[in-house]
């Protein structure tokens, strides 16, 4: 007896799956004075991974990477982990397990975490080759590697998951996808009718083609599947078939042993998980709860909390869980909240819809108008947080209940505010169970940054849905401490790009050394110093290389041209709207022979001549200049192209001219110096063949005037730039364009793209085109003031070089020998042409 | 070879031939040297051209700064930085040092001192 005593309490654990391994996480978090000896079957060949974002695999994340914890952690615990070795048979009497390999193990307490499996309709040929589950990473790896052959896909189930797998096929490379649904409506559980009517139509335009109210009589094919036979007689063909229908809990183990099951499957459990055994716990998606599986990870968290906490002897219970959702399905927000289907009689529903951007949003009031019921968040889930708080803690709701739903267009403050309204227990990250309270707690303990948070909270770790509801409790935590988040240039300067603009602005400064004198320290460096360029450039215009700036420019823009390898530079002349006459491009032909220059049409519709000496410069440019070229600006964070299309001077879809209206715009914002490079296009018609939508501003024609589009880019991660106005003439564009741009310049942090700032704008693109077009800031004629005069400033600076014989001197390779050329510059051929020599 | 090192200065240009806060490239025989000019401290700073990373000859085109203090600059092209000081690399702890060579101010003429060993090589 006295042995038994002291020797330590041991949990089997059945199911190495997302609950499971939680549930070992917190028994071992518990306080104990002999921690419990943990033994854990896994039937699933590695230890428990992330479920939930299985279908990353697809994105190239690995099956690493998705591991909850490695095999050495569990070693660590030491806990003993029986991987690939199912457990067959409890015998309750003798508290022992027998395994698949032949391994019995005794217990004090058994925790069954078997989860569930897919559920497969019983339709006729349902086993052929080429129909596969959506479970397990060996599910993905058996689909890819039948994905080869096929070049059109099928799914059957519209739900959560059976979207998942559409995206997998998609990600496949199977563009010709359907996903076939029962029901008359996608995600029946989480969304209604028309919220499923938007969504089908975001996914249409993402190539995925949806068929709802669609009874699958058979799977047709000799052995692989050829297709589906509808019970309309309709035929769907396929050559790969995902069967999504939904989940079956895994109790058979638990039935064997004489445990309690519902009717339609799960193992019964009360407020404790414990199941009809009270030696065995059942948790997570193999439990049935009040005659409910929850088929989330967020409650299978919670239930493991609650088991574990029982056992280790502490009073918890489980009460139901609420099971709002919020998912980016194939890159379209989709998100359920509350009571999502509130019975009309009993609430009022505020309901927006934006068919051209794909947005539906619908919130249930109380008839009194007093609190939020629930509610469905399609194309734009950025609210989901903060409503899904106000719905959980009933809070009371504000006069005007349909501000939450344009809640995104609301400025930031206001968000602010929407956090700190927030009682300290509401639950912020259900995943982890983390409350306001403890998150205020860890950045008042000392733990400012989102990283620090997530480490010693947790909270965010799991499905990342919290995140900006973390981000935004630091920011209002700190702030609330008197404490103000920086955002420094570098050690010089201990200000933000933004607070320098107004300072430089203030006082009137007109060179780095000024600037250095008024708010830096030390001598400046390669990150500050063209920061500080910049703002001078954006506020003045002043040419670039006078003052003692010329020091101060990234080396491109100091010497007027981009830096090849070898040491050569290039030359690239503007062609507005890539417009060129014959004459002008035999100009640039010859030019390009006389200097040996290596000549090659660019990206952005104009002509790059490489391979230019230093020394050489100022001569090309000089020739350029005669011929009628100016600077193109390729070597500054400035406007580089704005491109066209031919339009409707010859085109025979244009509806306006769009050479005539690019070449407008990409005079009036040549040489603008922004904090990164900025590009525009201009299409004549929707066809777009101009891009304008990959634009930094892009401008589309159409029948009523333009549609201004912003902040895209193309690059390294392409963004597609979105509607700022539509149907606006010539004027009100160029207008809207100049407040934009100046706002853009004066707000931005280095070297960001107008893609990355407004992804990082508080309050989104809502926000911007209320400072834009409702000038909602009231600086709008500041803006366009500021604009001006940087426009009426404009010179070519290359033309000032090559006419002031001072600067000309800045352009040779020796300051003692300024006319020899630097002497190791080598070239090799191809094609005809000249290249840099390789570099070692 | 002689281990001796007897400077010998040369002329390399007039003070104001160098931008103040930037270098320009001073031709020595063969050998390029990349001379800086710390206008708000009258520092004057001498390296080789060449920047070890991609062997390019660029650095007297690089952008001049301090860190903590320490005189630097930074190579055009991929922003690697280096002490004027003792030219080891700020940035990189595996990149190669660059010779670095003093520099003397006499009325308004630079002169920067090579050894005679350096001499001998460029011969
Ligand atoms: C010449 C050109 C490639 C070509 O042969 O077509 C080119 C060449 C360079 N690009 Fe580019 N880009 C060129 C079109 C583009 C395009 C296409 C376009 O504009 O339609 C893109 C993607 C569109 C976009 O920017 O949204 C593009 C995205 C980049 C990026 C990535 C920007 C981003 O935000 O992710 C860089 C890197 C950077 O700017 O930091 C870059 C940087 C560079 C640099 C400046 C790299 C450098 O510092 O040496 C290259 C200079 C070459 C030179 O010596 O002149 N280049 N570059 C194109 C010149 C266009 C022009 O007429 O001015
Ligand atoms: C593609 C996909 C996307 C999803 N997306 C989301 C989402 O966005 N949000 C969300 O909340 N949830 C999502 N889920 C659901 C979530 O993954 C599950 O709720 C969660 O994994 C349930 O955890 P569990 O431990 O109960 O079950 P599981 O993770 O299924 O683990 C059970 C484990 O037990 C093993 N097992 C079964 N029987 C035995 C036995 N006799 N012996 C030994 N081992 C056994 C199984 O092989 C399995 O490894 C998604 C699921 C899928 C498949
Ligand atoms: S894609 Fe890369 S290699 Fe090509 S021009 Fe642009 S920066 Fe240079
Ligand atoms: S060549 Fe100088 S940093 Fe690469």
């Amino acid at each position: 007896m006295l042995i038994l005593k002291y020797s330590p309490m041991k949990i089997v654990v059945i199911g190495n799956g997302m609950v499971g391994y939680k549930f070992c996480e917190k028994i071992l978090s518990k306080p104990a004075t002999t921690p419990p000896q943990l033994v854990v079957f896994g039937e699933e060949p590695r230890p428990a991974y992330d479920r939930v974002h299985l279908t990353s695999w697809f994105d190239g994340k690995t099956a690493d990477d998705l591991l909850l914890a490695t095999a050495d952690w569990y070693q660590q615990q030491g806990i003993r982990l029986h991987l690939g070795d199912p457990v067959l048979q409890i015998d309750r009497n003798n508290k022992t397990i027998h395994s698949f390999k032949g391994v019995v193990e005794t217990y004090d307490y058994l925790v069954l975490a078997t989860g569930s499996a897919a559920f497969v309709p019983p339709i006729p040929g349902i086993d052929k080759q080429g129909v596969f589950l959506y479970r397990t990473i060996e599910d993905l790896e058996m689909m890819k590697a039948y994905a080869p052959k096929a070049s059109k896909g099928a799914v059957i189930g519209g739900g959560l998951l059976g979207l998942e797998a559409a995206k997998a096929l998609l990600d496949l490379g199977i563009s010709n996808t359907h996903v076939v649904e029962f029901s008359s409506r996608l995600m029946p559980r989480q969304i209604d009718e028309q919220g499923s009517a938007m969504l089908q139509g975001k996914l249409a335009s993402l190539g995925l083609k949806v068929l709802t109210g669609k009874n699958t009589r058979e799977v047709t094919g000799d052995t692989a599947v050829t297709g589906l036979q509808f019970t309309d007689d309709t035929i769907l063909e396929t050559d790969i078939l995902v069967v999504s229908a939904g989940i079956k809990p895994r109790d058979e183990l638990a039935r064997t042993a004489g445990l309690t099951t519902g009717p339609r499957g799960g193992i019964q459990v009360n407020e404790q998980m414990q199941t009809s055994d009270s030696f065995i716990y059942a948790i997570g998606e193999c439990a049935l709860y009040n005659n409910m599986i929850y088929g989330l990870v967020a409650p299978g968290y919670e239930m493991a909390e609650v088991a574990a906490s029982h056992i280790a002897g502490e009073a918890k219970a489980f009460t139901g869980f609420d099971m709002s959702t919020k998912l980016k399905l194939i890159g379209v927000d989709v998100a359920s909240f509350g009571d999502p289907f509130a019975d009309p009689e009993k609430c009022h529903s505020i309901v927006f819809e934006d068919k051209f951007k794909g947005t539906y949003k619908k919130i249930n009031i109380s008839t009194d108008g007093q609190y939020l019921l629930g509610g469905i968040l399609i194309g734009d889930a950025a609210a989901y947080n903060l409503l899904l708080q106000t719905t959980k803690n009933k809070m009371t709701l504000p006069a005007n209940p349909e501000d939450l739903l344009l809640g995104s267009s609301r400025s930031a403050a206001d968000t602010g505010a929407g956090v700190t309204a927030l009682p300290d227990e509401a639950m912020i990250c259900s995943c982890e169970s983390v409350s306001k309270g403890a998150i205020c707690q860890a950045v008042t303990d000392g733990h400012e940054t989102l990283d620090e948070v997530k480490k010693c909270t947790k909270a965010g770790t799991c499905c990342g849905g919290c995140t900006p509801m973390v981000k935004d409790l630091i920011t209002a935590t700190m702030k609330a401490q008197g404490k103000y988040i920086r955002n420094v240039v570098c050690e010089h300067f201990p200000y933000s790009r933004q607070e320098m603009l107004d300072l430089i602005k203030v006082k009137s400064l007109r060179s780095f050394d000024d600037v250095l004198d008024h708010y830096g320290d030390g001598e400046g460096c390669e990150v500050c110093k063209p920061v500080v360029a910049s703002i001078l450039a954006s506020l003045w215009n002043d040419m670039i290389l006078d003052k003692g700036n010329d020091t101060a420019q990234d080396s491109n823009d100091r010497y007027l041209a981009n830096i090849q390898k070898g040491g050569t530079y290039s030359v690239v002349p503007r062609i507005p709207g890539g417009e060129i006459t014959p004459e002008k491009l035999v100009v640039i032909g010859q030019i390009g022979t006389k200097y040996n220059l290596y000549t090659k049409i660019t990206g952005g519709q104009r002509i790059d001549l490489f391979g230019a000496h230093l020394s050489d410069l100022p001569n090309i440019w000089e020739e350029l200049i005669a011929a009628g070229f100016e600077s193109g600006h390729a070597y500054g964070k400035a406007l580089r192209t704005v491109k066209s299309c031919v339009g409707s001077t010859w085109c025979r879809f244009g509806l306006h001219d769009s050479v005539s209206f690019a070449i407008r715009i990409e005079e009036r914002y040549r040489g603008l110096r922004a904090p990164h490079k900025i590009k525009s296009a201009v299409s004549g018609c929707i066809r777009e063949c101009a891009e304008a939508q990959s634009k930094d501003f892009g401008i589309i024609a159409t029948e009523k005037g333009w549609n201004l589009y912003v902040c895209g880019n193309g690059g390294s991660k392409p963004q597609h730039a979105q509607l700022l106005a539509a149907d606006v003439d010539s004027e009100t564009c160029i207008q809207y364009i100049d407040r934009f741009l100046m706002f853009y310049i004066k707000t931005a942090d280095p070297l960001t793209r107008t893609a990355t700032w407004l992804n990082k704008l508080d309050g989104g693109m809502d926000y911007l085109r209320n400072v834009v077009l409702h000038d909602s800031l009231g600086i709008a004629h500041q803006l366009e003031a500021e604009m001006q005069s940087l426009v009426d400033n404009y010179k070519c600076e290359w033309r000032e070089v090559v006419e002031n014989p001072e600067l000309r001197k800045r352009f040779s390779h020796f300051v003692n020998a300024p006319a020899d050329k630097d002497p190791t510059v080598k070239f090799e051929t191809m094609r005809a042409q000249k290249k840099a020599a390789e570099w070692k | 070879m002689s281990t001796t090192t007897t400077t010998s200065w040369f002329l390399a240009c007039k003070t104001s031939d160098v931008p103040t806060n930037g270098g320009v490239c001073v031709k020595y025989k063969e050998e390029q040297i990349a001379l800086f000019y710390f206008a708000r401290r009258n520092e004057w700073y001498a390296t080789q051209n060449l920047c070890p990373h991609r062997q390019q000859m660029a650095l007297s085109r690089g952008m001049t700064g301090t860190v903590k203090d320490e005189p630097k600059v930074a190579c055009p092209f991929h922003k690697k930085t280096f002490s004027l000081k003792d030219g080891r690399c700020l940035s990189d702890e595996h990149e190669c040092s660059l010779t670095t060579y003093p520099v003397k101010i006499v009325d308004d003429l630079v002169y920067i001192g090579v050894d005679a060993v350096m001499e001998m090589a460029g011969v």
